[in-house]
């Protein structure tokens, strides 16, 4: 009898959306478990990290990892998945880009603790206690994963081979990277699994989209009320549409929201973030400093609309932290 | 202690602000040496992509000289670049970078004198804030 294929499913820092996405599968997920062996998958099965450990170096065939990564032990399980499977997928795009979790990274890594130990409202720890990697208690030492400065995409840990972007992926974009394995027909490594050009190009409100569109200043959606058949940027409303990848069928904008570039850069684009400023510049209808300042100041925070789910991907992947900047 | 010597790159546009460049050079004018110029077509081709790309290798300031308004080869780029610019200078606090590590201003290809004054300027004023911390707030 043919061997089955052998995959593993693991989540690193993330929220569960791409665990969701697996889920989503429904039938094809049955059809999958039938052709292929699960042997890892901590949200839905009972293994534990020694079961993995004991594997073959190799063993696996593909290993679909989600989340970013931000502490010891998701670093740690990282490479001991590299070691042990041939094929590492970036589940979603904390895993392929740094993901939403990856805004931390706009402040000191240490302030993160102190936020939610220290400061928040609903705290109260006269004793200053932060988490420890190590302390003593009762005579027993005991351990907690280290908290890094700063979070990182699967692919600054580990090589990756291929990435399926989405915060989360849509179902069918799971289900084709499964099937492709399972059928032996997934495109030269390093290949992210969805649309090449932009969001624009699959949008149904591209034909509503002007020959120029010319913003007199940027709406934040609780600002405007606007109509759901006409392109989101020509009324002003900021849409991610043009520097995103393509892929998610447009499923923000079919429900009225615009995109807010979870499916990451353009092929050949590093930098998503640089990219969408330049093209929401070029839209801005105004020549003099003092009106490009103006619907400049629209736009109240944007590093985080920019990057806001590739920031530990981008030229600057962590703040610099200068005096006074 | 040796004093710190900032490297600052400046993109300049082929029609007037290198232009100016050279005839600063010829005029034997004296620029200060930490200015690493980069000719470029046009100031709208600067992707602010370049800007965040110099930061990141160790540029501790980036100057952006373009033609005047109404006075662009392409009609136009220089007022693009006007709205990056501004763009970006709202974003780069948030990265943790002073607004003021980034320059823009217009030389014509006559502009000598206002030339060297810019490099001079721009210069002494990073040399004032500072080399740009690495990413984890350490000097490089």
């Amino acid at each position: 009898m043919k061997q089955k294929p052998k995959i593993a499913f693991c989540w690193l820092s993330s929220c569960g959306g791409c665990e969701e996405s697996i889920v989503d599968l429904s039938e094809t997920l049955l059809a999958a478990a039938e052709a292929a062996e699960i042997l890892f998958w901590p949200v839905a099965l009972d293994y534990r990290y020694e079961d993995l450990e004991k594997l073959e170096d190799q063993e696996l065939d593909a290993a679909f990892i989600n989340g970013s990564v931000r502490m010891d032990d998701q670093e740690e399980l990282a490479h001991l998945f590299r070691k042990k499977s041939k094929r590492i997928f970036a589940h979603g795009t904390c895993a392929h880009l740094g993901g939403v979790v990856g805004l931390a990274n706009l402040f000191p890594g240490k302030e993160g603790l102190n936020e939610a130990y220290l400061r928040a409202p609903t705290v109260s720890n006269p004793d200053s206690i932060l988490p420890k990697t190590r302390c003593e208690e009762g005579g027993e030492t005991l351990a907690l994963p280290g908290f890094h400065p700063a979070v990182k995409a699967l692919h600054q840990v580990i090589d990756v081979e291929y990435s399926i972007p989405g915060c989360p992926p849509t179902p069918e974009l799971v289900e084709e990277a499964i099937l492709g394995l399972l059928e032996k027909r997934l495109p030269s490594r390093g290949s992210v699994l969805a649309e090449k050009k932009a969001l624009c190009h699959t949008c149904p409100l591209n034909r509503t989209k002007p020959e120029r569109i010319q913003a007199q200043r940027f709406y934040r959606i609780y600002e405007k009320i606007w109509d759901p058949n006409r392109c989101f940027l020509d009324q002003g409303l900021i849409c991610l549409g043009p520097s995103t990848r393509g892929g998610c069928k447009a499923r923000c904008i079919q429900a009225n929201f615009p995109c807010r570039g979870c499916f990451g850069p353009l092929e050949k684009v590093r930098d998503q973030g640089a990219a969408t400023l330049s093209f929401l510049a070029s839209l801005m209808h105004a020549a003099t400093p003092e009106e490009i300042e103006m619907i400049a100041d629209s736009i109240p925070d944007p590093a985080g609309l920019f990057y806001r789910y590739s920031l530990p991907s981008s030229r600057i992947h962590q703040s610099r932290f200068e005096e006074n900047p | 202690m040796k004093s710190f010597e900032p490297v600052i790159i400046a993109f300049l546009c082929n029609w007037c602000s290198y232009e100016g460049a050279d005839s600063a050079g010829r005029s034997r004018k004296e620029l200060p040496p930490n200015v690493k110029p980069i000719r470029v077509m046009c100031s709208g081709r600067v992707d602010p992509e370049f800007v965040l790309e110099s930061f990141q290798k160790g540029a501790d300031g980036v100057l952006i000289l373009g033609c005047h308004p109404g006075s662009c080869h392409y009609r136009e780029g220089n007022i693009q670049t006007l709205r990056r610019y501004l763009l970006i200078q709202n974003m780069l606090p948030q990265l943790g970078i002073r607004r003021d590590r980034l320059m823009l201003d217009w030389v014509s290809s006559g502009e000598s004198d206002k030339f060297a004054a810019i490099l001079d300027r721009m210069t002494c004023r990073i040399k004032t804030v500072g080399p740009l911390p690495g990413p984890t707030g350490n000097l490089k």
